[in-house]
């Protein structure tokens, strides 16, 4: 399948109302993307679809992008735009290791996150929500919306399908959970999500991040825990 | 006594050829005959003392010529040398920490800042047009993610180091010597006692010193020190940052500082009572 070209996007660039904010061509990730803090660290969520318009460019792209050892970020919006933020804050967060000799802070990768969406706003479309552990803070999740502020939360959800789950997820969260009853918010939620908005689908992965390390799992699309197969 | 530099030092860019750069060893000779300036790394904190010689009697003391100086909420540094140099040690300081916490959203690890400043300051040992800074430099820090306060010292080569006790300028040899007697460094205050007490538990942790100890101590040393027939008159200048500050760097109370004179001059008459009249009553004199 051939991607799209310019002369195929004139159908999409500045018409229709999904793809006015993109470039022609551009990719988006339309998304559904989550984190929790529990007792022990942080959970990360996201669905799995990029889509441009109407055509879905990758039915299983990873949002889930690696900081550093403790450190990730769920990535929503322009897929190019979050891919470059993503490289540079780890360039920066691994330099910061190696001059201060320890692990850099989840604040401290926010912080970077978030001057750089800030200085930069008129050009860029993200929203990240950066989440991990560090000794410091333990488990921190820090939410990024468009145009740069950095707000920590002990939850967030963002991406287009975020909208539509924001009853649920408020109903449901309670601060300190265990891992297992923040894995099952995620996946439910995001699951609901994904039956809901056009932009977000494919399959749920999920990072949990603790002092130990990460475990990283993916949920197929027709084993979600709602959605159209219907269980 | 020094060496001659015969033509290999005029330049801080010209090794000589038993491998010294004696651009930076003047630099530290401009050091050696300045002010004491002393720091101590205390249990609860870390305190700065700097002798300010007076120049002339008509000088607003108090607050000018200052050589302590506050870089960060909780980062402060003494300077002693070519103040002038060191206010350019300081300035940069002060952006090394603010550029940190815009960039990162942390503060400055102490040993962040001060290999930062060792860095700056080495420099300008291997420009051609640039000379030495004719500074060391003190630094007293607290890092909140870690919650450890740390005392370094930048000299004029560039070279630092983490101490529990550090000195520069005119009497930091004697100095040395007395910070040694002070229960500072948790390894040997431990070996200390277990080899006294003989027994194998309790950590040493109860017996280092505190600021308000450390403040005493080190305005002791610095009277000790000063000669009054030889050297100018001085002002005492002294700051901390400990537990009881909130770990903010800030200037000892002057009440403290005026107790911590008075006691030290008091001990220092008392040793000179005891040594020069062996046989006369001392009784009166009470700690």
């Amino acid at each position: 399948m051939m991607a799209p070209t310019s002369a195929d996007s004139d159908a999409y660039s500045g018409k229709s109302a999904e793809t006015r904010h993109l470039k022609p061509g551009e990719l988006s990730t339309g998304t559904t993307i989550m984190a929790i803090k529990f007792d022990k660290g942080v959970v990360l969520c996201a669905d799995s679809r990029v889509s441009t318009g109407a055509y879905v460019a990758n039915r299983a792209s990873d949002k889930i992008a690696q900081l550093h050892d403790h450190i990730w970020c769920c990535r929503s919006g322009s897929a190019a735009d979050t891919q470059a933020l993503t490289d540079y804050v780890r360039h920066f967060l691994a330099q910061l290791a190696v001059e201060t000799g320890r692990l850099p802070e989840v604040k401290v990768a926010a912080h970077l996150m978030r001057r750089l969406c800030y200085e930069n706003k008129d050009n860029l479309m993200a929203g990240v929500i950066v989440g991990g552990w560090d000794p410091v803070s333990g488990g921190s999740v820090f939410n990024i919306p468009l145009g740069g502020a950095c707000i920590p939360m002990p939850f967030a959800i963002g991406g287009s399908g975020s909208t539509f789950i924001y009853g649920l997820v408020d109903s449901e969260f309670k601060e300190n959970m265990t891992k297992e009853e923040a894995l099952a918010l995620c996946t439910k939620a995001v699951s609901h999500a994904m039956a809901r908005d056009g932009s977000s689908g494919g399959v749920i992965r999920t990072c949990v991040a603790t002092a130990e390390g990460n475990e990283r799992e993916m949920i197929p699309g027709n084993k979600l825990p709602y959605g159209p197969a219907g269980w | 006594m020094a060496s001659s530099g015969s033509g290999y030092d005029l330049s801080s860019s010209t090794f000589s050829p038993d491998g010294r750069i004696f651009q930076v060893e003047y630099a530290h000779k401009a050091v050696e005959n300045a002010g004491t300036a002393l720091g101590l790394r205390c249990s609860d904190g870390v305190v700065l003392a700097v002798e300010k010689p007076l120049i002339t009697k008509m000088l607003v003391k108090e607050t000018t010529g200052r050589r302590v100086h506050t870089v960060d909420e909780f980062a402060g540094v003494a300077i002693t040398g070519f103040v002038s140099d060191g206010r350019q040690i300081v300035n940069r300081a002060r952006e090394e920490a603010s550029n940190y916490d815009e960039t990162y959203g942390t503060k400055i690890p102490p040993k962040t800042l001060a290999n930062r400043l060792s860095a700056y300051v080495h420099y300008f040992t291997l420009h051609g047009a640039l000379r030495p800074f004719g500074c060391s430099t003190l630094i007293a820090a607290y890092d909140p993610a870690t919650k450890e306060h740390s005392l370094h010292m930048v000299e004029p080569s560039g070279v630092t180091y983490e101490y529990y006790g550090a000195a520069a300028g005119r009497g930091r040899q004697p100095a040395r010597t007395e910070m040694e007697k002070l229960a500072i460094n948790p390894k040997l205050v431990a070996a200390a006692s277990s080899a006294s007490s003989g027994e194998g538990g309790g950590s040493g942790e109860g017996e280092l010193i505190t600021c308000a100890e450390g403040v005493k101590q080190l305005a002791k040393i610095i009277y000790t020190l000063h000669d009054e027939a030889k050297d100018k008159p001085f002002e005492l200048e002294m700051s901390w940052l400990c537990e009881g500050s909130g770990w903010k760097h800030v200037g000892v109370p002057k009440g403290v500082i005026a107790e911590a004179t008075a006691w030290a001059k008091k001990e220092i008459e008392e040793a000179e009572g005891e040594e020069s009249e062996e046989e006369e009553d001392d009784d009166e004199m009470e700690e």
